[in-house]
């Protein structure tokens, strides 16, 4: 067939003339946006999205000048996942460098450089919160997606030049909604902040998304499909519900940057906080128990503990998460009925969840030793740890006596963090560490011993975020509701404030450590592409041939 | 209305979600699919560094 | 271009390949149930949202000032949801009632308390505290680690198109009247003047709105001015005294 010399190429197929129709359409709507836009806050950002469609636009040039983009069926595409590691790596440097500004914010309110705005913790805070999960988070299980989905098939990735239009679409859309939050462009909603347009455009790139996944699927060379793939085919099917739906809205103008949201009130906060909770339910639980299906087997090179716990996992959390939503609004003016429906099922959802965690850890089961000898299954290993531990405080938390407390504190900051640091972080790490000596052709990692300290160094950052946010998470809480002995409240609001000085240092420090560990990493990763490896990896030793 | 919903709930809706669950746990248990799922979880373990369709002409 | 052809001709033949389709669609009807069970109800029943009087839509001005406040962020440290347990209801005010956000698009609940409740902000302080808050937060509260917002008294407030944020609204369901947009752009004004021509015509499209110039600068409509009203308007529009949150109709 072919020879690994010339890699077919695509020519210039009905896919290129497609994607650049795209661009060339966004560039129009960017040009009449910044001569049209009623706001100037758009007339600001117009110039950029023109800039990015422009650039989208040669992209596709050069591509045609070259003959096409490469669509050689004997090759795995792997620049592809080369681009998404990388992109990971630079965001979650990035996003968590935002959220150690914030945390020193909040300590010393100095840091708001408030003289303009562009800084202040409110319009950071978006901006931290979009680049760890979607920036960061959704590289990682873009990159990580399109590597399992060709592995274990067996077939390269469908779609010629779209999954490269995903890729660098994706990166598009967390620039215009980053940008956007620091002039002021947001709808509020949170976790879903971007405004319409952004919100449209990165429909589009979903749904490409979406075919190239099932494209990939449909020209498989397995007759099963691997149920890593089940939890990535979840992930991408039900984020593109929520995101359409939690985002309806009518734009004040069609060249302008406001809109509002179809929905008002109560619906709109039910329907927020179904998308809110079902973000992490499927962002960053779903898709990222596809990785630990993958990553984890694959490292210690023993199959999963039980497909068949997995399948059940699968089911019976896809069914139980979609209704956990409610749990976010407890007390509030939401009817009684359906705080108790997310409440029951947020209960439930323990059940899967540590069906999951069992079914991860016990993958080790013979291979123990690894934890010792090899310091990136520990770091997956303490990843389903730290998701154990966090799907067992989130149902806590779903009670509506306890929510009474920690509702509004530090307390839910903290949690979130223990799932998104610890389990989404370290899983995410645990799988960068195993794919970059794998793309690149290496031995192993250039240092063994910096992932180690990587390992040591973020965990202990987590511990100091996650204790001082339950003792100031707690202790407001109890703050707020103490009667002094004449029953007149004991404290006013700005005391529990004041309170908080300390634990919200040590959280920031924290925070440093975490970053500190991320750092520590893009630099090992760096040597290792540099080619500076010395040290074996024990993990990509040549496999035994397949036995007939 | 509310009564509707929720007898509707309570009976039939309870019914078609326990049905729903018994019939992923047949497929997760039954036993003719013990084989395809251990041929399943071992793929990751068992694939090669390029395609299906580069293989086949390797061979 | 023999590989795209048979590229293609393989997805055609495997359009409707069995296994991923069931598995798409099951996961499509598995977590579409709990959504539509949950949230379908609210739109029509009618328990979901209590009769209330008093409610109206926003000022064109409150209106630009809630953009403002959306436009900083200010949801992420300040809710606007007061819960009815005890302590809560003594800090800030009768709790929120449903009817009292139904004009909200979007809504601005909240979930986070680094700075209080703000759902009954409205009266609490004279428009020169909100003025000095603005500017530097510690001047009004040493403690406080808001950060300030010293701009939004120089920047003119952009209020020309305001016509067409409230037809938007209209569309989507927040009862703003021909009337309402005709005047919207001189109703700005009108609000910051107490002495205005259209007072009466103002007090019949919004009943009860506060009528002053708001950030003490006669001379300039600017945001501070809109956010100030906003402000000054949150959790107002209920009258408790004569509200009866225990009546039978009012129970959910």
């Amino acid at each position: 067939m072919t020879s690994s010399q010339t890699l077919q190429r695509s020519g210039f197929d009905i896919n290129l003339a497609a994607v650049g129709l795209i661009t060339l359409l966004g560039a129009l709507w960017a040009l009449f946006a910044a001569a049209f836009a009623p706001d100037a806050a758009m007339k600001g950002q117009s110039w950029l999205i023109l800039a990015g469609f422009l650039t989208g636009l040669l992209l596709v040039v050069g591509a045609i000048a070259r003959g096409g983009v490469i669509v050689d069926q004997s090759e795995y595409n792997e620049d592809l996942i080369k681009a998404g590691v990388i992109a990971s790596l630079f965001w979650g440097a990035a996003g968590l460098l935002v959220g150690v500004l914030i945390a020193f914010q909040l300590a010393f309110p100095v840091l708001n450089l408030d003289a303009f705005g562009f800084t202040s913790f409110g319009r950071l805070r978006p901006l931290h919160t979009s680049a760890v999960i979607f920036a960061f988070g959704g590289n990682v299980l873009l990159a990580t997606s399109f590597y399992v989905v060709q592995r274990t098939s067996r077939t390269r990735i469908a779609g010629g030049v779209w999954p490269w239009f995903v890729f660098w679409g994706y990166q598009f859309f967390i620039v215009i909604a980053a940008s956007g939050y620091l002039i002021g462009i947001t709808q509020s909603q949170e976790y879903a902040e971007p405004e319409w347009y952004a919100d449209l455009w990165l429909t589009i790139v979903w749904v490409a998304y979406l075919l190239i996944f099932l494209g990939t699927l449909w020209k498989r060379k397995e007759p099963h499909i691997y149920v890593a793939n089940w939890f990535y085919l979840a992930f991408i099917i039900t984020i593109a519900v929520l995101h359409v739906v939690n985002n309806l809205a009518v734009p004040v103008d069609f060249f302008g940057s406001r809109s509002y949201p179809v929905m008002a009130g109560v619906q709109n906060a039910l329907t927020q906080w179904w998308y809110g909770h079902n973000a992490v339910g499927f962002f960053l639980t779903a898709g990222f128990l596809g990785i630990m299906y993958y990553f984890i087997p694959k490292r210690v090179h023993r199959p999963v503990y039980s497909y068949r716990l997995s399948i059940i996992h699968f089911w019976s959390l896809i069914f139980i998460y979609i209704w956990a939503g409610p749990h976010h609004l407890h007390y509030t003016a939401l009817p009684e009925w359906a705080q108790t429906l997310g409440m029951t099922f947020s209960i439930m959802l323990w059940m899967p969840s540590w069906g999951g965690m069992i079914n991860g850890l016990m993958t080790l089961s013979g291979a123990w030793d690894k934890l010792r000898t090899d310091p990136v299954v520990r770091m997956l290993v303490l990843s389903v740890a730290f998701y154990g531990m966090s799907t067992f405080e989130g149902p806590v938390m779903s009670v509506r006596a306890v929510n009474s407390l920690s509702h509004y504190t530090d307390w839910t900051v903290g949690h979130v963090h223990s799932g998104a640091l610890g389990w989404v972080g370290f899983v995410s790490f645990g799988a960068l560490y195993c794919l970059v000596p794998w793309l690149w052709k290496k031995k192993g990692m250039f240092s063994k011993a910096l992932v180690d300290w990587h390992f040591w160094i973020a965990t202990f950052g987590i511990l100091l975020y996650i204790t001082s946010m339950w003792v100031a998470g707690i202790m407001q809480g109890l703050m707020w509701r103490a009667y002094n002995e004449l029953g007149f409240l004991e404290y006013s609001f700005v005391e529990t404030v004041e309170a908080m000085h300390i634990s919200y240092i040590i959280r920031a420090v924290g925070g440093v450590l975490y970053l500190a560990g991320a750092l520590i990493m893009i630099y090992n990763v760096y040597r290792t592409i540099k080619g500076d490896v010395t040290e074996t990896d024990e993990a990509v030793v040549p496999q035994p041939a397949l036995a007939e | 209305m509310y009564e509707i919903l929720a007898s509707f709930a309570q009976t039939w809706g309870m019914l078609l979600f326990v049905t729903l669950f018994l019939g992923a746990l047949t497929y997760a248990l039954w036993p003719k699919n013990q084989e395809r799922f251990d041929k399943a979880a071992n793929a990751p373990l068992n694939e090669s560094d390029s395609p299906a369709d580069a293989a086949a002409s390797e061979d | 271009m023999s590989e795209r052809t048979s590229l293609w001709s393989d997805l055609h033949k495997k359009l409707f390949e069995k296994n991923s389709l069931i598995l798409s669609v099951g996961i499509l009807v598995t977590v579409s149930i709990g959504g539509i069970v949950e949230i379908a109800p609210l739109f029509y029943l009618d328990s979901t949202i209590e009769e209330v009087e008093g409610v109206r839509p926003y000022t064109p001005l409150e209106q630009l000032g809630r953009d403002i406040y959306i436009r900083e962020g200010c949801y992420n440290c300040h809710s606007q949801m007061i819960r009815p347990l005890r302590d809560e209801v003594e800090r800030y005010g009768h709790y929120s009632l449903a009817a009292e956000s139904m004009y909200d698009h979007p809504f601005q609940w909240g979930s986070k308390r680094t700075g209080p409740d703000l759902a009954r902000v409205g009266g609490k302080y004279s428009d020169e505290w909100h003025r000095d808050h603005m500017r530097a937060p510690t001047s009004v509260v040493p403690e406080s680690i808001m950060p300030a917002y010293p701009f939004l008294e120089t920047s003119e407030l952009a209020f020309e198109n305001v016509q067409a944020n409230l037809r938007t609204l209209s569309l989507v369901g927040v009862p703003y009247e021909a009337e309402h947009l005709e005047a919207a752009v001189s109703d700005i004004e009108t609000q910051l003047d107490p002495f205005a021509e259209d007072y009466d015509g103002f007090q019949a499209r919004y009943p009860g709105a506060v009528m002053r110039d708001f950030d003490g600068n006669p001379d300039m409509v600017s945001e501070l001015d809109a956010l100030i009203a906003y402000l000054q308007v949150l959790g107002t529009m209920v009258d408790f005294s004569t509200y009866e949150a225990e009546a039978d109709e009012n129970l959910r």
